[in-house]
């Protein structure tokens, strides 16, 4: 819920895994295509059975069917007929990467995290891939191998064959694998990873190790150094509401909820703290939206442009502490949307601040209600929106 | 006494002619902090409200003392500035930026601790001793000297919250921001540790939110170390839908405690006054100071 941070920069697996390429992590053959045509040439370049898979952020893809297998041409022709353009738990499919089926002998997990206790990355890695890693973790921690990583000094490639041989491996296979595993850390490093895991790497018959999946998750606030990214990461995602794309764009924190009180506020703490007593009081929040602890005038009007063209909102609260913002400027702004909008349902002010005299002067001129107290304005609101 | 920031502090502001910078040297006067230094690269040999501005931070160690640092700097440099107070062996140092790449933070605090320095933030409103030192941009009227140490994982709501214990008669040693982000220098563990062995601190009030487990370990601490000081605490975030920023293998690493609920009930077997609403976090302390006379 905090801006920067709130939304992080998931790239598609076909992405993750040109990356992964660049790093020498073999990863099976495959082509990206955006037509059923594409689908059978390059089921016919691949020359076998391949697996068909939707190019999507939401997770749980396979359960949803997102991913399907094709043993002729045809085959992978109607079958991309039928992912493209279908939707994925809501998110539309534009993209397949068709690849090579792989011959599985056992499916490993490995991945970098960054650790909050730690403060540096953690490894995990498992032998009990190809499922949800928490699971494993829950149900059999004895089969996760973890450990953090020096910041100063980096994963060395010996750390990451400890890996390997606590994972049960030796000889040529140790050191294949130490070398994915190093790999993954490097990737994580040069492309400011919040989260790299390949999940499943698949151990083949043939004893050699290929990443079947990949998943990077890029930290939005080093997008400056990603150029190739950064566009892509202002386009909001299909996880979004309208009105959360909406306060993307505008550089708010913005989540939409199910009740009716439309809350405003500067700095994620305080406004955290004004759904809670919302709910404490008996009302339900509309929507959580941070304008930023210094907040310019344009923000806060965009701001309350969102969060009054939310038909659920019934009423607003807003709640602002100034330290830097002027009250005379936040009450103009207010009263400025208000007007433009043609809002007529209750607005409950909580203004304290700089310039505060003033701020509640223009809100009283022009029918609002203003508060000193935080806790007053969310009783208020929840009230009004009872009436309502 | 207080922690961490006295009137022994001498600051040095880093990125000082910025807009941010200057704004804030001024308001850091204003207040009584020793402001004796200021950096910023290619500007050494000209004045920010009457403090002499140097081009190194090695520089302005060596001619003017300073022993503490804030930095202004945007977050992208943020990085290079704060490596230079480290080696220079200033502290605490105050990062202010919002937006610092994580990379960038774990390396900074992994240099810091090698180094023996404290950091305070990234994504901070930094800290004051009220009367002795403010090393941050907080409103500086909402607090008085007094003896509740405060530490907060937030900006506005910390200043909520004082502003409530300086209206209900309770004053506050020193009010620390940890920062917002998910790696910063000070956990609340760190904080009690030093709010601990600070004679004048006789309570102390912790201001967490969603996300991480700092909560829960601090709570465990309590416990363990049969923490001396009445301890108070607010969580924000028990409004927050469930799930909307936990990642994937990062919750396995916190185990699973991210929620509020889940921050409330571990400070409720610490034995810490949980409060339901910002404004009870004066009331539990003064009932806990007036209990314990």
């Amino acid at each position: 819920m905090r801006r920067g941070s709130g939304t992080a920069m998931k790239l598609f697996e076909y992405e993750a895994k040109d990356i992964a390429g660049k790093f020498g992590i073999p990863r099976p053959r495959g082509v990206v295509v955006e037509t059923p045509e594409e689908a059978r040439r390059a089921f016919e370049s691949i020359g076998g059975p391949v697996v068909l898979k939707s190019q999507v952020l939401v997770a749980g893809r396979g359960k949803a069917g997102g991913i399907r297998f094709a043993n002729s041409a045809d085959e992978a022709y109607s079958v991309a007929k039928a992912l493209l353009g279908s939707e994925i738990k809501g998110e539309k499919v534009l993209k397949l990467l068709v690849e090579e089926k792989i011959k599985v002998k056992r499916e490993l997990y490995a991945g970098f995290v960054i650790n909050r206790a730690s403060k540096s990355y953690s490894y995990l890695a498992s032998t009990e891939g190809g499922v949800d890693i928490e699971e494993v973790a829950e149900r059999s921690p004895e089969k996760i191998v973890r450990g953090d990583v020096d910041p100063l000094e980096g994963l060395k490639e010996y750390e990451a064959r400890y890996i390997a041989r606590k994972m049960g491996y030796r000889g040529k296979q140790l050191v294949e694998l130490g070398a994915i595993i190093k790999r993954l850390y490097d990737i994580a490093i040069s492309y400011d990873g919040e989260l790299i895991e390949s999940n499943p790497l698949v151990e083949t018959e043939d004893g050699s190790f290929v990443a079947a999946d990949m998943k990077l998750i890029i930290d939005d606030n080093s997008l400056y150094r990603h150029k190739e990214y950064e566009a892509r990461a202002k386009v909001p995602g299909p996880e979004l509401t309208p009105l959360e794309a909406r306060a993307k764009a505008a550089g708010l924190a913005y989540v939409d909820l199910d009740g009716y009180v439309g809350i405003v506020g500067n700095g994620a703490g305080l406004t955290m703290a004004t759904l809670d007593l919302v709910k404490e009081f008996g009302g339900e929040p509309a929507n959580f939206c941070d304008m930023g602890g210094t907040a310019t005038v344009e923000r806060m009007v965009e701001a309350l442009e969102i969060v009054l063209s939310n038909p659920r909102t019934k009423v607003l609260l807003m709640n602002v502490l100034g330290g830097i913002i002027r009250c005379d400027e936040v009450a103009r702004a207010v009263v400025k949307v208000k007007e433009k909008m043609g809002f007529a349902k209750p607005m409950v002010i909580r203004l304290v601040g700089t310039n505060e005299e003033e701020g509640k002067r223009i809100l009283a001129e022009a029918g609002i209600s203003s508060f000193d107290s935080m806790e007053e304005a969310a009783m208020r609101a929840v009230e009004f929106a009872r009436g309502a | 006494m207080a922690v961490l920031v006295d009137e022994n502090t001498r600051v040095l502001v880093q990125g000082i002619t910025g807009r941010q910078g200057s704004f804030h040297t001024r308001l850091l006067k204003q207040y009584g902090t020793k402001v004796l230094a200021g950096t910023s690269p290619g500007k050494g040999g000209s004045e920010v409200e009457g403090v002499p501005v140097y081009d190194t931070v090695r520089e302005a160690v060596e001619e003017r003392g300073v022993n503490a640092s804030i930095v202004f700097v945007p977050a992208q440099f943020t990085k290079e500035a704060a490596l230079e107070a480290i080696e220079a062996g200033l502290s605490p140092i105050v990062l202010i930026a919002e937006g610092v790449p994580v990379l960038d933070s774990m390396y900074i605090l992994a240099k810091a601790r090698e180094k023996g320095v404290t950091i305070i933030g990234p994504n901070t409103p930094g800290i004051i001793s009220p009367g002795l030192c403010k090393l941050g941009i907080m409103p500086a009227h909402v607090f008085k000297k007094g003896s509740v140490g405060v530490a907060s994982r937030s900006g506005t709501l910390t200043y909520e919250i004082a502003a409530g214990l300086t209206r209900a008669g309770l004053g506050q040693s020193t009010c620390i921001g940890l920062g917002g982000d998910p790696l910063v220098g000070l956990s609340f563990i760190d904080v009690l540790e030093l709010f601990r062995n600070d004679e004048e601190t006789k309570a102390v009030a912790l201001i967490g939110e969603i996300g991480g487990n700092a909560e829960e370990t601090a709570a465990e601490y309590i416990i363990k170390t049969k923490y001396p000081k009445p301890v108070a605490a607010y969580v924000a975030g028990r409004a927050a839908p469930p799930g909307k920023r936990m990642g994937h293998a990062g919750a396995i690493i916190s185990g699973r405690t991210g929620t509020a609920e889940s921050k409330l009930e571990a400070f409720k077997r610490a034995g810490v006054e949980v409060a339901r609403k910002p404004s009870e976090i004066a009331i539990k302390l003064k009932e806990a100071l007036e209990g314990s006379r």
